[in-house]
């Protein structure tokens, strides 16, 4: 959900822009990180762990933890908490450690 | 204990409480301020020298009830949030308490309002008498409560009422 | 074979600490490279809503994010300050290189001083689930809330009563997000009391002695238990409480970002009270490696206050090193030293003052 009114901060937002997560399309906005379109968007499980299948989300959203790893245009392991929003883009769960074509 | 629940305690307010007389003469600033952290801007804000410039910042500030007028800069410029003005000569019944707010959305004159106390219990509902901002940079306003004589020193917040959001 | 780009001052963070020192030093005449892997500089500043504390020379009443974007400002204006942001630093190695990654490109990087502000990263604690979307460290929800304008759920435990966790639990309420409670393990409350009473008198409940036992949820967070400690810091059976929220964000502290300083050979130390293991550096903030200085919270987790007036410091005495500034370098040296002390000497500065004076192993004043 996003913040509409705020008493100190006054947010601006790029271009609303469309992206696709797992085959569903969803919209962002251009500039913002993928992490944040997402959340925006309710989408709060980003991943399951390997071997436990635990569900995986945000923890730092700052690149430090990798809680958020998944595949982005095709390249696995995007920490999506840095990684900015484009329109267009292709953001998939990641399966196990990710392949590297 | 301060320390340990964050609510000031009965003694503790005491400690920075102006005379029931001066109270009765007008506007007054009660600097709830009880703990010696690195901070002066209040000694900076006030205009009327009543608050007395720090040696030492980590200092608890002095203020002067006497040269105080209750002007309530301090109030919107005090980083803790932690300064009030009342004026228990509103009316023969009832004072204002002005509060800084800095949370959305921001209460409407005329608007009623529930008032609490420093523990956030609810003390009763009141009306909005005035509602001042504190310009683009400083964004914290100032909200005046009409209360109960009684209640003056008590009431020190309102209870949220909620943020609209996209859905 | 790529090019070494050689440099008087390599500046690695920008951070309050970072900028300070890029500005410092500049303005003695050093030129100065700025290298920040996030997207933007200002570090935490940035996300900071409240306003700050200190004195007017550490900009006391002007909100945290209007100081980020001051000193952000002063380093565009400077004609001697570069700044890299997306560029991360990799590694500092014997012969004095640095390399760092940006663009997708390895860099490789000889200055001739080099100031480390990388900052610090949150702590975690340990409780069933504690690895569930939803739970977040207190950076993260204030990078979502005030960097991207999201709400980070509905409903929030905070643990933690330090500065922060006071701090980002009032961001939270003034997002519309509301706090369910904020706990402390510790029987008292660490953070500004003029914080916490602003929270409490908004109606949230601070619980000191409390701890989180588990969280539950499942394929995200749906709640917490929580329960009471006795003066030996155990759970009280029968004292457990079962609280409904989406989000329990971690405020539990925060560690130095150190890695450089130990693959540059600095000598460490291990200072609980500057919140874990530091460079040894003397009281210009020069480590054991020559050359090689720390500001803000990598040398000791402290306030940004005192991480802008470090990263002056270290500004003015990497440059005064270099040459520059011979005539007024003392006396700013000086100043800023004055500037730590004042920050310092009250009961709040307490902590950091030991801290410091056990890593210099020294008795008497530490700066």
């Amino acid at each position: 959900m996003r913040i509409t009114e705020h008493p100190i901060l006054d947010f601006q937002r790029g271009e609303e822009i469309t992206f696709s997560f797992d085959g569903q399309e969803l919209k962002g906005f251009e500039g913002e990180t993928i992490a944040a379109a997402l959340h925006a968007a309710g989408v709060r499980v980003l991943g399951h762990s390997q071997t436990m299948h635990r569900p995986r989300g945000l923890f730092c959203a700052i690149g430090n933890c990798s809680s958020c790893l998944m595949v982005v245009d095709g390249e696995p392991n995007v920490r999506i908490c840095v990684e900015k929003l484009k329109s267009g883009m292709r953001v998939e769960t990641q399966q196990g450690k990710g392949c590297l074509r | 204990m301060l320390n340990k629940t964050g609510v000031p305690t009965a003694e503790d307010v005491i400690t920075v409480s102006p005379s029931e007389e001066r109270l009765k003469q007008g506007p007054v600033a009660i600097i709830e301020c009880f703990q010696e952290i690195p901070c002066n801007p209040c000694t900076e804000a006030c205009k009327q020298g009543a608050i007395q410039p720090m040696e030492d910042i980590n200092n608890l500030p002095k203020l002067d009830f006497d040269k105080c007028n209750g002007c309530g800069v301090c109030l919107s410029r005090c980083p803790g949030l932690a300064i009030f003005v009342v004026d228990a000569s509103y009316s023969d019944t009832e004072a204002i308490v002005r509060i800084p707010f800095e949370y959305a959305p921001v209460p409407q004159t005329g608007e009623k309002v529930v008032g609490l106390n420093r523990s956030g219990e609810e003390l009763g509902t009141f009306e909005v008498k005035k509602v001042q901002s504190g310009g683009q940079k400083n964004k914290t306003y100032t909200v005046w409560l009409v209360v109960p004589k009684a209640q003056a020193m008590d009431v020190r917040g309102i209870r949220l009422g909620g943020i609209r959001h996209a859905k | 074979m790529s090019k070494v780009k050689e440099i008087e001052l390599l500046i690695i963070g920008g951070g309050p600490a970072g900028l300070s020192a890029a500005t410092a030093a500049a303005d003695l005449g050093a030129s100065v490279l700025v290298l920040e892997r996030d997207a933007k500089t200002g570090g935490q500043l940035v996300k900071q809503t409240h306003k700050f504390f200190g004195s007017k020379k550490q900009y006391a009443g002007d909100r945290g994010y209007q100081i980020g974007n001051f000193l952000i400002e002063q380093c565009e204006k400077n004609p001697k300050v570069e700044v890299w942001t997306e560029t991360t630093v990799l590694g500092i190695y014997e012969d004095g290189v640095v390399t760092a990654e940006g663009q997708g490109k390895h860099l490789k990087i000889k200055p001739e001083k080099i100031i480390v502000a990388t900052g610090a990263s949150e702590k975690m604690i340990a409780f069933p689930n504690n690895d569930m979307p939803g739970i977040f460290g207190a950076g993260a929800v204030q990078t979502l809330m005030n960097v991207h304008g999201v709400v980070p759920g509905q409903r929030v435990l905070m643990i933690g009563a330090g500065n922060i966790g006071l701090i980002v639990s009032y961001q939270l309420m003034q997002a519309g997000v509301e706090v369910a409670a904020i706990i402390e393990a510790s029987p008292t409350i660490g953070g500004y009391l003029v914080h916490a009473s602003k929270i409490r008198r908004a109606g949230v409940p601070i619980l000191t002695s409390h701890t989180i036992t588990e969280a539950y949820g499942q394929e995200s967070v749906e709640g917490a238990i929580i329960c009471k400690l006795d003066e030996k810091w155990q759970p009280i059976p029968g004292t457990e409480q079962d609280l409904k929220v989406d989000v329990i964000c971690l405020a539990v502290g925060l560690s130095p970002l150190t890695e450089l300083c130990f693959q540059a050979d600095c000598q460490m130390k291990y200072v609980p009270e500057l919140s874990g293991h530091v460079p040894i550096r003397n009281k210009y903030l020069e480590t054991t490696r020559p050359g090689l200085y720390v500001a803000g919270d990598v040398s000791g987790v402290e306030e940004a206050s005192s991480a802008m007036v470090e990263g002056r410091l270290a500004g003015v005495c990497a440059a005064y090193s270099l040459g520059y500034g011979n005539d007024v370098a003392p006396k700013l040296q000086a100043e800023a030293l004055a500037e730590l002390s004042e920050l310092r000497a009250g009961p709040a500065g307490q902590k950091t003052v030991q801290g410091i004076m056990k890593l210099m192993d020294k008795g008497g004043a530490a700066c």
